[in-house]
C-alpha cells in the first residue's frame, strides 16, 4: 500500500514534465552520454543543441527506447519508459534525420500503416492523415509509391507518420535537414501549431537561428552533458552576455567545455 | 588528357570498382579479412577439385573425333554455363542501369559518353567472364590433369561463352528498355536472368520426364532419339565442344565470334546506353503510381505489420523473380507426380527432398527480408509493442507464406501417398523453420534493397542455412526409404542447427 501510494506520487509529481530524464549515462567506445539529467515539461518547445559528436542524438534514441542506456531513467509523462516501454511509447513519436519509410509504399499507405502500429481508429486516421498529407503539399502524391520522392518528400512523409497517432511528445532529429525553404516553413508551422494545441516537441538542430526563433527553452549539450540551459533571456543572462545571438553563446559555451571537463 | 590516355584511366577506375565489389562480396565489407578471405578461396578452390574430379574425371580420356552423344554431353554442360553466364550478365547490365551510384557523375562530366559506356559494357563481360574462368578451374584442371594440356583450351571456350553471354544480355536489356520502357523492365530483366539461369536445367528434365520418367538430365542427353536428331558431326553446332578438347581451329574460330559479336555490341549499343541510362534515372525520380491499397485499415497492431509485410514482399521484384526460379525448380517434381498417377513409379520419392530444400531455401530470403531487412527499422522500434510481437509478426508471414506456395503441392501429392505428403509436410514446417531461426539468431539491420549481399553479413549464417535445408530434404527422403537413417540424418541436421545457435550472436 506504501508502495503504490510513493508510485502513484511519483506520478503526480513528474505530471508536469513531458520528459525527465535522471543520470542517463551511455558508453560506446567513448563516453557518449555522461550521467544526463534533463526535464522538458508539458506543452514545452525544447531545442538541442551542441556541436557533432555532443550526444544529442544518442540521448534522443535512449529516450525513443532505440538504444539501452546503460544506467540512469527516462519517464515520459511520468511513466518509467525503461520498465514499460510500450506505455511510454504510446504517447511519443520518434522523426530520424534520415527518414525511414518504405520505398514500396505510397504516402497514405505508409500513415495508415503507422495509425495501425498505434492502433489509432481507421476511421479517424484515415481523416487525419489526409489532412496531414495535404497540409505538407503531398496531396498530389498520396497514391505514388514513395521510391521516386526526394529526401525532402521523404521526410514530410516520415513527419506526417509521427503526427497522425496524435503523439503527446514528439522528438525529431534535425527535423529540417534537407528540405527546401518552402517544406521548412511547412514542417516549423505544423510543429509550432502542435505545441499551440498542447503537444511537446523536443528536437535536435544544426541550425541555431531555428532554435533561437522556435524553442521555448534550449540545452546545450556537449561532451555528453547539458552545459547550458534556459529560454535565449536566461542562456544570455548566465553567460553575462545582454546582447548576443545564441550563435555567439553557443561557441562560448561549447569551446569552453572540454577545458573544463 | 587525351582521348585515349581518359579511356585507359577510366577502364582502371572500372577495373579498381569491379574488384573492390568482389573484395567486399568475399570480406562481407570487413577490409581485414583480406588475407582470410583469399586463404578461404584458395582452400576452397582446392576443395573444389574433388566433386570436379567426382563429377567429370572420367571423361579426361575423351579425344577427337567423338561420337555424337558425347559431343552432346559436352555442348549441353557449355550451353548450361553459357545460360548460367547469361544470366547473370543480365543481373550485372540491370544492376549498372539502375544502382550505379556514379551515372549522374559520368554524365555530367565532358568525356564522350559513348566511349566511356564502351569500356563500361567491356568490364561487365570482363567480370562476367573472370568469374566463369575462376569457377570453372578446379573442372578444366582435373581434365588437364587426367587427359593432358590439350583441355587447357577450355578456358579458351569459357571466355568466348562469356564474352557472347555479356553481349547478349546488353543487348537484350537495352531492347526490352526500348519495347517496354524503363519501369518494366528491371523487373522483367530480373525475371528472365532467374528463368534463363533455371530453364535450361529444368527443360531437360522435364523432358527426362515426359520420355523416361526420371529426372535425369543424361538420360536425354544420351539416348538415341537426342542421336538422330542432333546435326552430323562436323556440323557448327559441335565447335564448343570441339574446342574445348584441345581443337584449336575452331577455338580460334569460337574467340572471334566472341569478340566480333562484343564489338558489335559496343558499336551499336555504346551510345543508346547512356540514353537508356537517363530513362533508368528519370524512372526511379518519378512517383510510380500504386495500386490503392485498403490493406492497413482496421485490425490489430500485429495484422498492421504482417499486411505491411505481405504488402512488400508482393510489390518486391526479387522476390517475385526468386519465388519464380523457386516454383520453376517445382516443375519437374510436379510433372513426375502427375506421370506416377500413371504408372508406379519409385521415382515419385524424389519429389519429397526437391520440395523440402526449396521451402528452406524461400523461407532464409523471406526471413531476411522480413526480420532484417526492415527500412523503417526506427518506426517498429518505437511503435508501442514489445519486440517480441513485432518479430513474432514478422515470422507468421514467412511461415503463411511458405504454407501458400507449398501446401498445394503436399495437398496433390497426399492424393498419391498420403505418407509422403505427411512426410513432406513435415519437412517444409521443419525447413522453413530452421532457416527462419537462423535469420533470426543472426538478424541484422538493414535495407531490403541490400538483399543480393545478405550472405556477406554472416558467412556463417549463410552455409548454416544451405546445409540445414539440404540436411532436412535428405531426413525426408531418408524417412521414406531408410527411416533409421532419418533418425540419424535428422539429428546431426539438429545439431547444426544447435551449434549455429550457440555462434550466433547474442540479439539485444
Amino acid at each position: 500500500m506504501v508502495a503504490m501510494t510513493k508510485v502513484r506520487m511519483g506520478v503526480m509529481k513528474s505530471e508536469q514534465s513531458a520528459l525527465q530524464v535522471r543520470g542517463l549515462t551511455k558508453r560506446f567506445d567513448r563516453l557518449a552520454v555522461d550521467a544526463l539529467d534533463l526535464t522538458v515539461r508539458a506543452g514545452e518547445y525544447y531545442a538541442l543543441v551542441g556541436p557533432n559528436g555532443a550526444g544529442k542524438t544518442t540521448t534522443l534514441r535512449m529516450v525513443a527506447g532505440l538504444l539501452k542506456p546503460d544506467a540512469g531513467s527516462v519517464a515520459i509523462f511520468g511513466i518509467d519508459a525503461l520498465s514499460d516501454p510500450v506505455a511510454a511509447k504510446q504517447m511519443m513519436a520518434w522523426v530520424s534525420d534520415e527518414p525511414m519509410i518504405y520505398d514500396k509504399l505510397t504516402p497514405m499507405e505508409y500513415l495508415e500503416f503507422v495509425a495501425g502500429l498505434w492502433g489509432i481508429d481507421p476511421a479517424v486516421s484515415r481523416k487525419s492523415a489526409h489532412e496531414l498529407l495535404a497540409s505538407l503539399g503531398l496531396e498530389p502524391h498520396l497514391d505514388e509509391r514513395c521510391e521516386g520522392f526526394s529526401k525532402g518528400m521523404r521526410q514530410k512523409v516520415a513527419l506526417a507518420g509521427a503526427l497522425v497517432h496524435e503523439p503527446r511528445l514528439i522528438i525529431l532529429d534535425e527535423p529540417l535537414t534537407g528540405l527546401d525553404a518552402v517544406s521548412a516553413r511547412h514542417v516549423k508551422g505544423l510543429l509550432g501549431n502542435r505545441v499551440r494545441a498542447g503537444c511537446t516537441v523536443i528536437m535536435t538542430t544544426h541550425i541555431l537561428e531555428v532554435a533561437e526563433r522556435m524553442a521555448d527553452r534550449i540545452g546545450v549539450i556537449a561532451a555528453g552533458r547539458l552545459v547550458a540551459e534556459g529560454t535565449l533571456a536566461e542562456l544570455r543572462q548566465q553567460n553575462g552576455h545582454t546582447d548576443t545571438s545564441l550563435e555567439d553563446l553557443f561557441i562560448a559555451l561549447v569551446d569552453v567545455e572540454p577545458a573544463a571537463a | 588528357m587525351s582521348s585515349a590516355l581518359a579511356l585507359t584511366w577510366f577502364a582502371r577506375h572500372e577495373l579498381r570498382l569491379a574488384w573492390r565489389e568482389w573484395l567486399a562480396m568475399m570480406t562481407g565489407g570487413r577490409r581485414k579479412r583480406k588475407r582470410a578471405a583469399v586463404i578461404g578461396l584458395v582452400v576452397f578452390a582446392a576443395f573444389l577439385h574433388i566433386p570436379a574430379w567426382a563429377v567429370i574425371g572420367r571423361f579426361a580420356d575423351l579425344q577427337l573425333p567423338l561420337d555424337k552423344s558425347s559431343l552432346i554431353v559436352i555442348t549441353a554442360t557449355i550451353l548450361l554455363a553459357w545460360a548460367l553466364m547469361l544470366s547473370q550478365a543480365i543481373e550485372s547490365v540491370t544492376r549498372v542501369f539502375y544502382a550505379r551510384a556514379d551515372l549522374d557523375l559520368i554524365m555530367s562530366s565532358p568525356v564522350r559518353l559513348a566511349n566511356v559506356f564502351s569500356i563500361r559494357i567491356a568490364a561487365i563481360a570482363l567480370s562476367i567472364t573472370v568469374m566463369a574462368l575462376l569457377l570453372s578451374t578446379p573442372f578444366v584442371d582435373v581434365l588437364a590433369i587426367g587427359g593432358g594440356v590439350r583441355w587447357l583450351s577450355a578456358f579458351g571456350v569459357v571466355i568466348a561463352i562469356g564474352l557472347t553471354a555479356a553481349a547478349l544480355a546488353i543487348a537484350a536489356t537495352i531492347v526490352l528498355f526500348r519495347l517496354i520502357g524503363p519501369a518494366r523492365t528491371r523487373l522483367v530483366a530480373q525475371i528472365l536472368a532467374a528463368i534463363i539461369g533455371a530453364g535450361f536445367v529444368i527443360a531437360l528434365q522435364v523432358a527426362a520426364i515426359l520420355s523416361y520418367g526420371t529426372l535425369s538430365r543424361f538420360a536425354v542427353l544420351t539416348s538415341d532419339a537426342a542421336a538422330a536428331i542432333a546435326p552430323g558431326i562436323d556440323s557448327i553446332v559441335w565447335w564448343p565442344a570441339r574446342a574445348a578438347l584441345g581443337d584449336g581451329e575452331a577455338l580460334l574460330l569460337l574467340l572471334s565470334f566472341g569478340l566480333v559479336l562484343l564489338g558489335a555490341v559496343m558499336a551499336i549499343f555504346s551510345g543508346r546506353f547512356a540514353d537508356t541510362a537517363v530513362s533508368a534515372s528519370a524512372q526511379a525520380g518519378s512517383g510510380r503510381q500504386g495500386t490503392r491499397a485498403k490493406a492497413f485499415l482496421g485490425g490489430s497492431r500485429q495484422q498492421a505489420l504482417r499486411r505491411k509485410e505481405f504488402v512488400l514482399l508482393r510489390r518486391d521484384p526479387w522476390l517475385i523473380s526468386q519465388t519464380l526460379m523457386q516454383l520453376l525448380y517445382l516443375v519437374p517434381p510436379a510433372l513426375l507426380l502427375w506421370r506416377s498417377f500413371a504408372d508406379s513409379s519409385q521415382a515419385i520419392v524424389l519429389i519429397t527432398p526437391v520440395v523440402v530444400m526449396a521451402a528452406g531455401q524461400l523461407a532464409g530470403g523471406l526471413a531476411w527480408l522480413t526480420i532484417s531487412g526492415e527500412d523503417a527499422a526506427d518506426l517498429v522500434a518505437t511503435a508501442p509493442l514489445p519486440a517480441s510481437r513485432v518479430i513474432r509478426a514478422k515470422i507468421e508471414v514467412v511461415l503463411i507464406a511458405i504454407g501458400v506456395v507449398f501446401a498445394p503441392l503436399v495437398l496433390a501429392l497426399g492424393f498419391a501417398s498420403p505418407s509422403q505428403a505427411a512426410a513432406t509436410a513435415i519437412g517444409v514446417v521443419v525447413g522453413a523453420a530452421s532457416a527462419t531461426s537462423i535469420q533470426l539468431w543472426f538478424r541484422a539491420q538493414a535495407k531490403r534493397s541490400q538483399f543480393r549481399r545478405r550472405q556477406t553479413s554472416s558467412r556463417l549464417a549463410t552455409f548454416a542455412e544451405a546445409f540445414s535445408s539440404i540436411g532436412w530434404a535428405a531426413t525426408a527422403a531418408l524417412a521414406l526409404a531408410v527411416p533409421v537413417a532419418a533418425i540419424i540424418s535428422g539429428v546431426m541436421t539438429a545439431g547444426l542447427l544447435a551449434a549455429t545457435w550457440k555462434f550466433s550472436p547474442r540479439q539485444g
